[in-house]
């Protein structure tokens, strides 16, 4: 049961008369690197802000680390050592790269109440941050505005951000949504790269991405379990061929 | 309203913008000095008065360029001050200083009320929310007839005596603004500022990170409050009257006008923008009454030609220049 970092048991999220997620139950071990597919629509990311709290579940239990957070705030669970990216770039625009960096790591230390110190890096938050941005492959851009940095690089600050703060579970909406394929290749070797003590979620559309990069996948249409298992099966699984690979009928 | 955030010009912090705002500080700080002597007695106290109408939009600014929730109550809270002082030194026969304290509490605790009703909103319906809650202040001022004197306002008990000249009341003001502005200078570059920053662009992305972003308003509105405060209490000793007009909606407007004419999010843009609208009241009042007109008028004009405000304004420019060169 230990080594069970998250697990969802009979999760459901309903808006009004919609079904968004059924009754989908899962675990995820640590350090384990899980893939959530499915068409558009079936509920991946509603599922997402469930596990995070944005949206919470209606129905249903939310354990991490062996601790109930189903009613849980983001911000407590943010706490608790979960951490996300958003499928839509959600970054500070008007910031530099370091400010960013600055904002997202004192999410969770007291320095964030500090109302007349200085906003400068300590020793320790700079060494984190730069070890975040290592990973990321974003220390050259350390200065540059956001809105200045290309797509590609905006999604790899997403990635830098959420792991700043040392979170134990991280959770990818489509991390190579929108990218160019040279792009893709940059964020698959981030993801690649991660601490293998970090627990990996992620969402993606890309199933040639997706499969390199995991060693569980789950399957969800119309907000309900359809299967599970390792890349490879999944592959050859013709009800998820059926539902999302549907397009073999092209050739 | 919230695009009003999305203006603000945040480069305030690279070296080369550092000297550009040293000096122009500098430059600032010895024209409040040198002014006084060389103004004639009613104009000290309109400058006088810049400077406390600059503390009420440096305080809207808080919230405004920074978290960016555009309020319309702290007309009502910088009021809640005037009038808690200046009862207290009359009505009460209180020493002047414990009633601008008592003020400043009381528009502290009045900003916490407005919070807690508040900053679960954002954009139109927060700017609704406070204009409402500014309107019941402002009904019950006018309605609560005998400790308020309803329409007829109160008289103070006069300045005290070594702050009857106008210059040395300024210079007064002058020594409590410095430091008060340092502080909110030092406010809105803390961290906790840049959360502020963060949760004017994402709040989801922030809540994500850890953030609890209703409680980092509450302590921004409430905080924000307290300055509106300072300045409403400055203005019972500055005006030594109050009445309803001092809490009605249009001084929270004047004061968000002065901080979007000065620049949302620049802080200390404030100062050019409460001169700019105060001295343009002065002088345009010489010669009609219609100020009202001519101050909407100035703000279509401001909004179309200048929206990150005069202090955003150079900014952008400089910034421009800098890039060509």
């Amino acid at each position: 049961m230990s080594d069970v970092l998250l697990k969802l048991d009979h999760v459901g999220v309903r808006f009004g008369g919609l079904k968004a997620v059924d009754d989908v139950s899962l675990n995820v071990k640590r350090g384990e690197r899980r893939a959530i597919i499915g068409p558009n629509g079936a509920g991946k990311t509603t599922l997402f802000n469930a596990i995070t709290g944005i949206n919470p579940a209606t129905s249903g239990q939310v354990i991490f680390e062996g601790r109930d957070v189903t009613r849980a705030q983001p911000h407590a669970r943010a706490a608790f050592g979960m951490s996300r990216t958003f499928q839509i770039t959600n970054l500070f625009p008007t910031l530099t790269v370091e400010q960013n960096m600055q904002i997202a790591l004192r999410g969770l230390s007291p320095q964030k109440f500090s109302f007349f110190g200085s906003s400068d890096f300590t020793a320790d938050e700079r060494q984190k941050a730069e070890g975040a941005l290592a990973i990321s492959r974003l220390n050259s851009r350390a200065q540059t505005l956001v809105r200045e940095l290309s797509y590609g690089e905006q999604r790899q600050l997403e990635m830098a951000m959420t792991l700043a703060t040392g979170p134990r579970l991280l959770l990818l909406d489509e991390p190579a949504a929108g990218l160019a394929p040279s792009e893709r290749i940059i964020v698959s070797d981030v993801i690649r790269s991660l601490p293998s003590d970090i627990t990996v979620v992620l969402i993606e559309h890309d199933m040639d991405l997706v499969l390199s990069l995991v060693d569980w996948v789950t399957c969800l249409n119309n907000g309900r379990f359809l299967a599970e298992g390792a890349p490879a099966d999944i592959r050859n699984n013709s009800d998820i061929q059926d539902v999302y690979l549907g397009r073999r009928h092209h050739a | 309203m919230s695009m009003l955030g999305s203006l603000s010009a945040s480069n305030l912090d690279s070296p080369r913008s550092r000297k550009g705002l040293l000096l122009s500080l500098a430059l600032g700080a010895l024209a409040l000095v040198i002014l006084p002597m060389i103004l004639p007695g009613y104009q000290i106290s309109i400058v006088t008065q810049i400077l406390i109408f600059a503390l009420l939009a440096m305080s809207i600014d808080v919230l405004a360029g920074y978290a960016g929730r555009t309020s319309l109550g702290h007309g009502a809270i910088f009021g809640l001050s005037t009038y808690v002082a200046i009862y207290w030194s009359t009505t009460m026969g209180g020493h002047i200083w414990v009633g601008l304290l008592l003020g400043i509490v009381a528009a502290t605790i009045l900003a916490a009320i407005f919070a807690i009703l508040a900053i679960r909103t954002s954009g139109v319906y927060f700017l609704l929310l406070t204009l409402a809650l500014g309107m019941i202040v402002w009904g019950v001022c006018q309605r609560w007839t005998s400790v308020t004197g309803g329409e007829n306002g109160m008289r103070g008990a006069g300045r005290p005596a070594f702050l009857i000249d106008h210059a040395h009341f300024y210079f007064a003001v002058l020594l409590i603004i410095i430091p008060v502005t340092w502080s909110l200078w030092r406010l809105v570059h803390s961290p906790f500022g840049w959360a502020l920053r963060g949760i004017r662009d994402s709040e989801s992305r922030m809540r994500s990170l850890g953030y609890n972003v209703q409680l980092h308003l509450f302590i921004a509105f409430v905080l924000s409050g307290f300055y509106a405060g300072i300045a409403g209490a400055l203005y019972a000793v500055f005006n030594d009257f109050v009445s309803p007009s001092t809490v009605q909606l249009s001084l929270s407007v004047s004061g968000l006008l002065m901080a979007i004419t000065g620049g949302i999010g620049t802080l200390l843009g404030s100062f050019v923008g409460a001169a700019a609208i105060t001295s343009l009241e002065n002088i345009v009042s010489i010669f009609t009454e219609r100020w009202p007109s001519v101050l909407g008028l100035t703000f279509i004009f401001i909004m179309i030609f200048a929206p990150e405000g005069i202090v955003g304004r150079v900014q952008l420019l400089l910034a421009r220049k800098h890039q060509q060169s």
